[in-house]
């Protein structure tokens, strides 16, 4: 009995070492590759090498990539800022001043949350581009602004934070904006933690509408960038590699600092 | 008389709070979903609108790209979203169970493809399966395979590298949502079904799967959206890869993201044409969606 135990226990865990390889894999071979050439990486070698420096020279010779991070940071942090201030003044509104007129208003909201950007592309194209938007970054940040999924993230964090606080507060005079801003704000800083993150990654790893509304060089993202390094038919991989681990070190940074407040992103409100 | 103008005072400012995502979602989701409604009924070259009724509808029936780009996702629906759901939850159970060590290591392991971007991943497997690349050097080394296998150059290959790379990048993500799932699941329920002599098999199916349906659910509704609009992976797999405007070989990584962008801004734009097909889309997922919701019985 014991023996059979351990004899399974052994291939769970081989079953579980061999998922994390996989898993990790990728990312060590990324990181190898930005130190090697392209031949190299092509033979399929799996150490370090000397190119790294090299890489960087080919990659920053061709492509001004520090303007090309400063347009990805400036587009993920104003969506960012704009998309958790305006869900949650949202979720707070649907969730402490109840009226059937804005309950309706949020299980439209909830409905809209099924259609695919695909559906949304060509009207909002047109939209930008009668607004003159086109090839600017406002017209990548204003449409990703607005986000149900947030909003409902909020909401479900929302509900468990005391009523009794804000009829409180009131009693004592505190106009219904400061209760918002030095009250509840200050007291949900983990929730806010979260979203900001998922709004941070979703707005970063966006491909497909700044890939429709930005032509110009000079105003692509970092995501853009690996796309086009990658589509060529005589593609330098070690460029590509150095290129790859510039677009996703950022989010590694943020998923190790913040590992607890990043699962809790993702799960949104799956909790009951 | 001052309560009821107090109820009002809150009143407005309840409207105040959800005024500005009241303007955004009108503005960037209702009225496109409406147009994009309105548009389907117009065929468009450039300037020139023509109004054609269901005249696009029509026409999809019998566009093979449309089809074919159909039969794609459908074929990665049914084999990738059931293989990544299922070893998700094995690897969630697996990871729930008391005795396991290290289990914080093997959750941020597999949990890790998930902070990489769609593009950056895409690009990563295509280079490691390139015909004379990484993969097959390994399966050759191990013997496994005589010849290079040629992963993205043969339509069936094309498919399966696809459907490698989602279950690479998703696993984790969907592991970590039924993991949450199971926390909540008390332990004195196993205890006593195992006071009942009811075996570990028998549990995982009469205990954890029922209480877990919700989560499996929404986690195989999201996968089923998420699948339906494909579009970072498939275009970055194939491009640069086969000559022409071919998705993938023989077109076998064409979804209908792709193909309605490829209408938009790669041949003469046909707005009408795409809002059509665009709609097709939302109408499949609106109906898996009530599928699964029925298969499950669940009523929300």
């Amino acid at each position: 009995m014991k023996n059979k135990r351990s004899f399974t226990h052994f291939f769970i865990y081989l079953f579980l070492i061999l998922i994390s390889f996989i898993s990790i894999f990728p990312f060590f071979w990324m990181i190898v590759g930005a130190t090697n050439k392209s031949v190299d990486i092509l033979k399929g070698k799996l150490f370090f090498g000397t190119a790294l420096i090299e890489n960087l020279k080919n990659l920053f010779a061709n492509y001004s990539v520090g303007n090309i991070l400063i347009n990805s940071f400036k587009i993920s942090l104003i969506t960012v800022v704009g998309s958790v201030l305006i869900s949650s003044l949202a979720a707070y509104g649907f969730e402490f001043y109840p009226a059937r007129s804005r309950e309706r208003i949020y299980s439209f909201f909830l409905g809209t949350m099924m259609i695919p950007f695909a559906a949304l592309m060509v009207p909002l194209f047109r939209l930008m581009n009668s607004f003159q938007l086109l090839d600017s970054h406002w017209g990548v940040i204003l449409p990703m602004i607005p986000s149900v999924f947030l909003i409902f993230f909020f909401r479900q964090n929302f509900k468990s934070y005391p009523k009794e606080i804000i009829m409180a507060a009131r009693v004592d005079g505190a106009s219904e904006f400061k209760i918002f801003f030095s009250i509840v704000f200050p007291s949900m800083i983990s929730t806010y933690a979260a979203a900001a993150i998922y709004a941070f990654m979703t707005s970063w790893n966006s491909y497909m509408w700044p890939l429709v509304v930005l032509q110009s060089e000079n105003k692509k993202t970092m995501t853009l960038l690996v796309s086009t390094l990658a589509s060529g038919y005589t593609p330098d991989f070690g460029v590509i590699m150095v290129s790859v681990v510039i677009a996703t070190l950022p989010m590694l940074i943020v998923f190790f600092s913040l590992q607890r407040y990043f699962v809790q992103g993702i799960l949104g409100s799956v909790k009951q | 008389m001052k309560s009821l103008s107090y109820k009002r005072y809150l009143d407005l400012w309840g409207w105040f709070f959800i005024v500005f995502a009241l303007i955004g979602i009108v503005l960037f989701l209702f009225y496109p979903i409406i147009y994009s409604l309105y548009l389907s009924t117009f065929t468009t070259k450039g300037i020139i609108q023509e109004f054609v009724g269901l005249g696009n509808y029509v026409r999809l029936l019998k566009d093979n790209l449309f089809v074919l780009a159909l039969k794609n996702i459908l074929i990665i629906l049914i084999i990738q979203v059931p293989i990544m759901l299922s070893l998700a939850l094995i690897l969630a159970v697996i990871l729930n169970d008391r005795r396991i060590k290290f289990k914080g290591f093997f959750r941020t392991a597999i949990f890790l493809p998930a902070v990489t971007s769609l593009v950056a991943y895409t690009v990563l497997f295509k280079m490691m399966f390139t015909t004379d690349g990484l993969i097959n050097q390994i399966l050759m080394s191990l013997n496994l395979i005589k010849e290079p296998v040629r992963w993205l150059l043969d339509p069936f290959w094309a498919k399966v590298t696809l459907i490698f790379a989602l279950t690479w990048r998703w696993t984790g993500y969907n592991m970590i949502f039924y993991l949450s799932g199971l926390q909540n699941i008390p332990s004195e329920i196993y205890e006593a079904a195992e006071i009942d002599g009811a075996s570990r098999t028998t549990q995982f199916f009469k205990i954890t799967i029922p209480l877990l349906k919700p989560i499996i659910i929404f986690t195989s509704i999201m996968s089923t959206i998420g699948t339906l609009q494909l579009f970072d992976e498939p275009i970055n797999l194939a491009a640069g890869v086969v000559t022409g405007s071919s998705i993938g070989p023989g077109n076998s990584l064409l979804t209908p993201s792709v193909y309605i962008y490829n209408i938009c801004f790669k041949y003469v734009p046909n707005f009408g044409y795409a809002s059509a097909i665009s709609y097709v889309i939302v109408l499949i997922v609106a109906i898996l969606s009530i599928i699964q919701f029925r298969v499950a019985g669940e009523r929300q």
